[in-house]
């Protein structure tokens, strides 16, 4: 569920963007718009909890992230947030098996075997727990880094860019995968993009237009 | 937070040079610290022990040092024999305890031979591990290095050579015969074979006279080497050294003042020692510092992604302080295992020159502190990289560039 109104930001060094309002439902798709530079890096960072916004309501899946204090909300964005980033950061220094463990890690919780062998296996991994990420095709790394985000059952799958450098089959397919999973999980996705060939696979997705510094556009 | 110790220690090895390297650096310089601390301990408490119960050493003139170092530590030749009379005077004294005969001259296999009373065994308290002490001149008994190493037992005869190396004369016209040996004290004894004054005298008398009568006047002209000498009261330190000092031919030292003065001699030494060992220490908590920073830097975005996932700052932290943890405990114990290993090194080095007694199992009271050591020093390291961590700025560091 994404509840988001009257929602600006202040840089530090003076600007104020707003952005338009959404409503989406638990479970919805959203596609996130505009020019680079129109904000979206900063509003998915605004939906993680990374940045605090300066006005508006901010509901993020079950919390209202202008409630929470930055303890609570770290454990909230381990908790409901599933976040695949344009250059996946899977981390260079630890195998496969070991990257999918860093989500419990981080949240200083057992590592749940089961529920990484069920991603392993859904996510076509099998085979691959001992590899390092230099050892993988982007294909591949990026279905590591997309089984990392729903580690732990998001409310909310994040992702920004995930079609760029990708041929068209390439892009539909990770687009494809990305959907369906989010779909199983009971997700809202958010995918950020200015690349047009996203449009036409996540056809049902509400679209989020940003038009840029300083204006809003409402939700089409 | 076993899982986070795991993290921190497959990153500190996701770049195995790096890490290989500075555990390297941290092993010298802890080691060298360890070296340096087992070492100079043991020496000085073995001195303490040689020392112990020694008031003070009257020899022939000639440096007091020296007197020390021939009379207790057994490590330098004597300036020269003083007459027995001088024993007697000594003992007439109101203020002497005990007046303890040493003899020297000749040696076994390298191991000196010392003639002297039995009080020589009470003053280190040492005990016998079989046999008897001696009770007529030419019978000895073996302190334990020397009895091992020179492969003596009960009634074996031997005979002294001439010196107090090895390759002199060899008096073997009067053997000796072993009727004791000791147990190991932990003290001089340990390296000497002591049998009765008279003994030196029989050997020496029986060596160099031509006739009856050459012996006779010889005998009439016997001499010791030195007197250890204990005080009946503490008054004696004023009276005693210079009371020996008016007398002709004779030097008094003092245990005490000449080992103070011998360890500002090798502490100079040691200090310099001291100073290269933290320096090696120090190069490496530069290079362990440089590593980490670097090791952050590198890592930014993996340690953004952490925070992502939901870690806390302080878990991020966390992390970053095991891993310098992690390399400086791992170069500790690397450096107490080499400190260790070249301590039983030099022990051993040290015992075929018949010289200090030094082991490896011994435990230092500067180890607590080199350990306290080793976390300073890694939390010194990981003080810069943390401060950039806790203004990392996952946001950014997330985007594509």
């Amino acid at each position: 569920m994404l509840d988001i109104r009257d929602l600006s930001i202040t840089y530090a060094a003076g600007p104020t963007l707003r952005f338009p309002d959404l409503h989406v439902a638990q479970g919805g798709q959203v596609l996130l718009g505009g020019p680079s530079g129109s904000g979206k890096s900063t509003l998915l960072a605004l939906l993680a909890g990374l940045l605090r916004p300066a006005t508006g309501v901010l509901r993020v899946g079950s919390a209202d992230l202008a409630r929470l204090g930055s303890r609570q909300i770290d454990a909230w964005r381990g908790r409901e947030i599933g976040f695949v980033p344009q250059r996946l950061h899977l981390s260079a220094g630890l195998s496969v098996a070991h990257n999918l463990e860093l989500p419990w890690l981080a949240a200083g919780e057992p590592v749940e075997r089961r529920r990484v062998g069920e991603l392993v296996e859904r996510l076509g991994l099998v085979g691959l727990a001992a590899r390092r990420p230099h050892e993988l095709s982007l294909g591949q790394a990026q279905r590591v880094a997309l089984a990392r985000a729903l580690a732990r059952r998001p409310r909310v799958l994040l992702a920004d860019e995930p079609t760029a450098h990708l041929d068209d089959d390439a892009a539909r397919g990770a687009l494809a995968l990305m959907a369906d999973a989010a779909a199983a999980e009971g997700a809202t996705l958010v995918v950020a993009t200015h690349d047009r060939r996203v449009e036409a696979v996540l056809d049902e997705a509400i679209g989020w237009r940003l038009a840029g510094a300083g204006a809003a556009e409402g939700a089409r | 937070m076993t899982r986070l110790v795991a993290l921190a220690w497959r990153w500190l090895w996701s770049q195995p040079m790096v890490a290989a390297l500075n555990l390297v650096m941290l092993a010298l310089g802890f080691g060298a610290m360890v070296l340096l601390a087992l070492v100079s301990e043991q020496v000085e408490e073995q001195a303490r022990r040689d020392l112990s119960g020694i008031d003070l050493v009257v020899g022939a003139k000639g440096s007091p040092l020296q007197l020390i170092l021939a009379g207790v530590f057994h490590v330098d030749v004597p300036p020269g024999n003083i007459p027995l009379a001088a024993r007697d005077a000594l003992a007439a004294h109101p203020m002497v305890a005990e007046v303890i005969p040493l003899s020297l001259g000749d040696s076994h296999r390298g191991f000196r031979i010392v003639g002297t009373g039995t009080g020589l065994l009470g003053l280190y308290g040492a005990r016998l591990a079989s046999g008897r002490p001696w009770r007529a001149p030419m019978e000895a008994v073996a302190g334990a290095d020397a009895a091992l190493s020179a492969g003596l037992r009960l009634d074996q005869a031997f005979a002294g050579s001439h010196g107090l190396g090895g390759g002199g004369e060899i008096h073997d016209e009067t053997p000796y015969r072993v009727v004791g040996l000791l147990a190991p004290c932990g003290c001089v004894l340990d390296r000497l074979i002591l049998t009765a004054t008279e003994s030196v005298w029989a050997v020496h008398e029986h060596a160099t006279a031509i006739d009856d009568e050459d012996r006779r006047a010889l005998a009439a002209e016997r001499e010791l080497t030195m007197l250890l000498v204990r005080y009946r009261t503490p008054l004696a330190a004023a009276v005693l050294p210079r009371w020996v000092q008016d007398q002709p031919g004779l030097q008094a030292a003092v245990p005490a003042l000449e080992s103070a003065r011998l360890f500002r001699l090798l502490g100079v030494g040691l200090d310099v020692l001291r100073a290269l060992a933290a320096l090696l220490l120090g190069v490496a908590a530069l290079s362990v510092f440089v590593a980490l920073t670097h090791a952050v830097r590198e890592r930014e975005p993996d340690l953004a992604m952490l925070r992502m996932l939901g870690a806390s700052p302080a878990r991020v932290a966390a992390v970053v302080t095991l891993e310098a943890l992690l390399l400086s405990l791992a170069g500790l114990v690397l450096g107490l295992a080499l400190g260790h290993g070249l301590a039983a090194l030099v022990g051993s080095l040290l015992h075929a020159e018949r010289s200090l007694v030094v082991t490896g199992w011994w435990w230092s009271t500067q180890h607590p502190r080199i350990a306290g050591l080793a976390i300073l020093l890694a939390l010194a390291a990981v003080a810069w990289p943390l401060w950039r961590v806790r203004r990392l700025p996952v946001a950014t560091l997330l985007q594509a560039p």
